[in-house]
This record gives C-alpha cells, sequence and structure tokens, in this order.
C-alpha cells in the first residue's frame, strides 16, 4: 500500500520537476514547483517525517511560492524571447545537472542509498517528530542554530536597507499624524452673505 | 447514537459487501479504505449543508440587524417556513446557470482555481476532533497540518485573478495575496503560543490540556493571541471589513469576476467552509472544545453530564460563526494600506511579545493553567 502511494507521488514529483525546466510559460512552470515540492511533501510524509514535510508545504508552498507568483505575475514577459536560449542553453544545463549528480552521490553515498535505515521499522512513529527534532535542535546544536538565526537576522536588514530609497519621493502615510489631525487644522468655515442673482 | 450508526454501516453493510467482492487478501485494507471513506462523507456532508445554510443565516442575520426581514419567501412542500428552503432554490439555480469561459482565458487554470481553493478548506477537517474520540486522523502534528493547508487556499485564488485575463480580477487577486501572506504570519505567531501553552501539536491534547473549568480554557491566558487569531481569520477568510480582494465598489467583484454559474458557487462554498474552520479551530484552541462550560462548578456539572461533548464544540462554533457575520454588518471596509499596517506593524510585534510572556507563564507553572 505504502508502496502504491510511494510510486504515485514518486512519478508525479518526477513529471513536475521535469516540467518545471521544459514548459514555456513561466506560471505554468510556477505552479509545477508548487506541485513537485507538494508531492515530496507527501514522499516525506511516508518517511514518518511529518514535521519536514509539513514545513515544507506551510513555507515553501505557503509563502515562498506565493511571492514568488505575484512576482512572475506582475512582470510581463515574453513567452517567445524565453525560449530563444534553450537550445543553446541544453549543453551546458547537461554538464551541471551531471556535476550536482556526481557531487550528491559522493556527499550521500550508497550508504544512505541503498539501505533499509529509511525503512518504518528503524523511525519511531509513536514519539511526536516535532518534539524530537525541538529537542535536537535546541538542546545538541543550540549554538548552531542561533548563528543561523542572526546571519539571517542580518541578511533581513540587509535586504530591507537595500529597498529603502530615501532620495525618492514616497506616498507613505503617517497614521500618528492622520489621527491627531483636528477639524480645526484642515477646515476653515468661511460665513458669507447670499449672492444677489445677476440681470 | 453516531457510533451505533457508524457500526450498524461498517458491520452490517460495508463487511458482508467487501467478504463478498474482494480476495482474502486485500479485505483489511478494502475495509479500512471504506470505513475512511464513511467517516470522510460524515464530516463534509454536514460541512456543506452547514455551508449552504450559512449563506441563509448570514442573510437572515444581517437582515435583522438591518432592520429588514430577510428571505422568507422559498419554503419546503407547500409551507413558507421562514424561507428555509431559500439555500436550496439558490442551490439548484447556481448549477443550472452556465460557466462562461472567456475567450482568452486560461482555460485549465480558469477550471482548475475554485477546486484548489475548496479543496484545502475541506481537507483540513480531516484532523478537527469534534469529541475525545471522534477525529479522522488523530496525527501529532495536527496543528501545523491545519496552518499549512489553510496557507495554500490563497492559491485558488492567484490562480483564479490571473487565469481570468481581466484587470479587476488580477487587482483582486494580488490585494488578497499580499494579505493573506501578512496576516498568516499573525496567525501562525498566535497558534506558537497555543502550542506553547499546551505543549502539543495535536488538537485533541490542545483541548484536554484545557480540561478544569471555563477558567483553565486558554482564551484567558492567550486573550491577546485569540483576539489577534479570530482578526486574522477574518483577514484570511477575505471577509467584511478585510474584503479588499472582492471590493465590489471598486474592483467589481474582485478575482471572481469572471465567474459564474457553479464554478462561482464553488468559490462561494469555499469562504464559508474556510469562516467554519476559523470558528471551529478558535472554539478548539481558546474555548476547550468540547469540554462543558459548566465543568467545575459543583451543581451545574452533573445537571449538564447527559449533554454529548459534541454539542458544546459545535455551540461554540456557531458563536463564532455569528460573530462573522455581526462584524460584515457592524465594519466598514478596511482601507489597504491600513489592513497592512495593523497585519505587519501591530499584529506581528503583540504576538512576539506574548509568546515571550506565555513562556514565562510556563516556566514559572502559573496556577490555575499550567501547573
Amino acid at each position: 500500500m505504502t508502496q502504491i502511494i510511494f510510486y504515485i507521488f514518486g512519478s508525479i514529483l518526477l513529471l513536475s520537476a521535469t516540467l518545471v525546466v521544459v514548459i514555456k510559460n513561466p506560471i505554468h512552470a510556477a505552479l509545477f514547483l508548487v506541485l513537485s515540492f507538494f508531492s515530496s511533501a507527501a514522499i516525506w510524509l511516508l518517511l514518518n517525517a511529518e514535521f519536514l514535510a509539513i514545513a515544507l508545504v506551510l513555507v515553501y508552498v505557503g509563502a515562498v511560492m506565493v511571492l514568488f507568483l505575484f512576482v512572475v505575475m506582475m512582470l510581463d514577459i515574453n513567452i517567445s524571447t524565453l525560449r530563444e536560449g534553450f537550445a543553446r542553453y541544453f549543453p551546458l544545463g547537461i554538464i551541471i545537472a551531471l556535476f550536482m549528480m556526481v557531487a550528491m552521490s559522493l556527499v550521500v553515498g550508497s550508504d544512505y542509498f541503498l539501505s533499509d535505515i529509511y525503512t518504518q521499522a528503524n523511525i519511531s512513529s509513536t514519539q511526536s517528530n516535532t518534539k524530537l527534532l525541538g529537542l535536537t535542535i535546541y538542546q545538541d546544536y543550540l549554538y548552531h542554530f542561533e548563528i543561523a538565526g542572526v546571519i539571517l537576522l542580518v541578511a533581513i536588514i540587509a535586504a530591507i536597507s537595500l529597498s529603502m530609497n530615501k532620495t525618492k519621493i514616497t506616498k507613505s502615510t503617517h497614521p500618528d499624524e492622520q489621527v491627531l489631525a483636528k477639524k480645526n487644522d484642515r477646515l476653515r468655515i468661511v460665513k458669507m452673505n447670499s449672492e444677489e442673482k445677476e440681470s | 447514537m453516531l457510533e451505533t450508526i457508524y457500526h450498524i454501516i461498517s458491520q452490517y453493510i460495508l463487511l458482508p459487501l467487501t467478504i463478498a467482492i474482494f480476495p482474502l487478501d486485500y479485505q483489511t485494507e478494502v475495509m479500512l479504505f471504506l470505513q475512511t471513506m464513511i467517516k470522510i462523507l460524515a464530516i463534509i456532508i454536514p460541512v456543506l449543508i452547514t455551508v449552504a445554510y450559512f449563506t441563509y443565516a448570514e442573510r437572515k442575520v444581517i437582515g435583522f440587524i438591518q432592520g429588514r426581514i430577510g428571505p422568507n419567501r422559498v419554503g419546503l412542500f407547500g409551507f413558507r417556513l421562514w424561507g428555509l428552503g431559500q439555500p436550496i432554490a439558490d442551490a439548484v439555480k447556481l448549477i443550472a446557470k452556465e460557466i462562461i469561459i472567456p475567450i482568452n482565458a486560461n482555460r485549465s487554470l480558469f477550471i482548475i482555481a475554485p477546486i484548489l481553493s475548496l479543496a484545502p478548506a475541506l481537507a483540513a477537517w480531516a484532523v478537527i476532533p469534534f469529541d475525545d474520540t471522534k477525529v479522522l486522523a488523530d496525527i501529532n502534528a495536527g496543528l501545523l497540518y491545519v496552518l499549512a493547508l489553510t496557507s495554500l487556499a490563497v492559491y485558488g485564488v492567484i490562480i483564479a485573478g490571473w487565469a481570468s485575463n481581466s484587470k479587476y480580477a488580477f487587482l483582486g487577486a494580488m490585494r488578497s495575496a499580499a494579505q493573506i501572506v501578512a496576516y498568516e504570519i499573525a496567525m501562525g505567531f498566535a497558534l506558537v503560543g497555543v502550542l506553547i501553552a499546551a505543549g502539543s501539536l495535536n488538537l485533541g491534547e490542545i483541548v484536554n490540556a484545557q480540561s478544569g473549568s471555563a477558567i483553565h480554557w486558554f482564551w484567558l491566558p492567550l486573550l491577546p493571541l485569540f483576539v489577534i487569531y479570530f482578526i486574522s481569520g477574518v483577514a484570511e477568510t477575505n471577509r467584511a471589513p478585510f474584503d479588499v480582494a472582492e471590493g465590489e465598489s471598486e474592483i467589481v467583484a474582485g478575482f471572481h469576476v469572471e465567474y459564474s454559474g457553479m464554478a462561482f458557487s464553488v468559490f462561494f462554498m469555499a469562504e464559508y467552509a474556510n469562516m467554519i474552520l476559523i470558528a471551529v479551530l478558535s472554539a478548539l484552541l481558546f474555548f476547550g472544545g468540547w469540554l462543558s462550560p459548566f465543568q467545575g462548578i459543583i451543581f451545574l456539572e452533573e445537571f449538564f453530564s447527559w449533554v454529548p461533548g459534541m454539542f458544546w464544540l459545535l455551540a461554540k462554533t456557531s458563536i463564532f460563526m455569528f460573530l462573522f457575520l455581526w462584524f460584515r454588518a457592524t465594519f466598514p471596509r478596511y482601507r489597504y494600506d491600513q489592513i497592512m499596517r495593523l497585519g505587519w506593524k501591530v499584529f506581528i510585534p503583540i504576538t512576539i511579545v506574548w509568546i515571550v510572556i506565555v513562556s514565562i507563564l510556563v516556566i514559572i507553572n502559573l496556577p490555575p493553567w499550567f501547573n
């Protein structure tokens, strides 16, 4: 049963990941990327990695890809010009893909690929996976985690300061001033006599 | 009573059917599949009926608030019955109407968009516990699952807006996407507070952590988080006063301008199903779910002990569903920049501060909640 589900999601993942690269329309490509994230989350669920699977859906599908789609939709992309470079860059792409495959197999190696350490029996499904992960991060790898957090904070501040352009005139409003504004500051009531009708 | 019905269906209809049709090797799996299907139907059908009558309730409630009568013409079987037949008449009308697909629209995405907005709204119900034992999937990370699925609802809106090939629809989709991303963070932080207070991500355990009395429920120690959660829920479902994504006065009807007939009504159902989901989650996370409000009160607890837990959950949910309607009838629409300000600059800082406070309360084991 688990195997059938794995093969269904595995084939969806491979198909959608291929379509991300091949398909013409950038919006469709982004949506296929969403689909491939989703099916890989389903595969992670089969490995009892429920926290990682749901975090993938929550962070990548729910937030990152929404902003990504947002940007792609706003840009007015000409599809025909996008297609021109495809044949030219294809060999280079193949070389990079091969290089990455070799690098990944060196890192991961056969220790993990053909062994059965990831079978259901070895992973505790009784204990909450989220709790175990939390204990590992906040007890064993606390400093690594905090350093990663500080680096991300620096990155956020850098990105904000790069996008803030002080010299440009913005239309941003100041709610404090808006709230404090009184009727007398802006409104002047002029009393005048009614005018005579001409001729 | 529900258990008895389920038992009868499972034992006397499904079991003989499975044994008669399938070979012995697959019988347990087929049986499990069929039982799960029955449970899914037992959740989905009441949800959809509630959606239908929620629209009727909305028109009636807003009618009474504005000094009108609301729909009262369509009855059942020749009786008028205060217009109770209205949702059925509306459904029949919407099914009979033509679905128009604009010529330059992206056909496949145009059709898939309403499905994508309704599916997560219904799928999230899988982990909602209706009682101590009545839950479809009792998973460890239930709270995260709900959060992940509610964050998927934005795709229906964005894809609908883009695929319609209309400027109004596109503007509506853009507004909606920015708004949902902004409020989802505040909502997530509010849920983090709940998870710290309960010490679990399982919705059933979260409810059980609140048992004791109405004072033991999390609404009191997590009051700011509860208020922020509910307001963010209103914003996430694009309801008034946060309904700029529809904004009739500016962009006609927002992301679903081009939709008609059943395709439109699927969007409509998704919106209402999401509202019911937010209401039931508020009841579960902050108001003790199926726990009786008279728990811990000497005389009343025994007096009401015969009431099933599901009744209390549904009663609490109905109160929150009513709040949605009350908000819509009361508040004028927010200005767009004020929505963004409220989400990013007000709610997120408050939730972060309150998470720290809740953590301190949990560490010092503050009674009566965290001891």
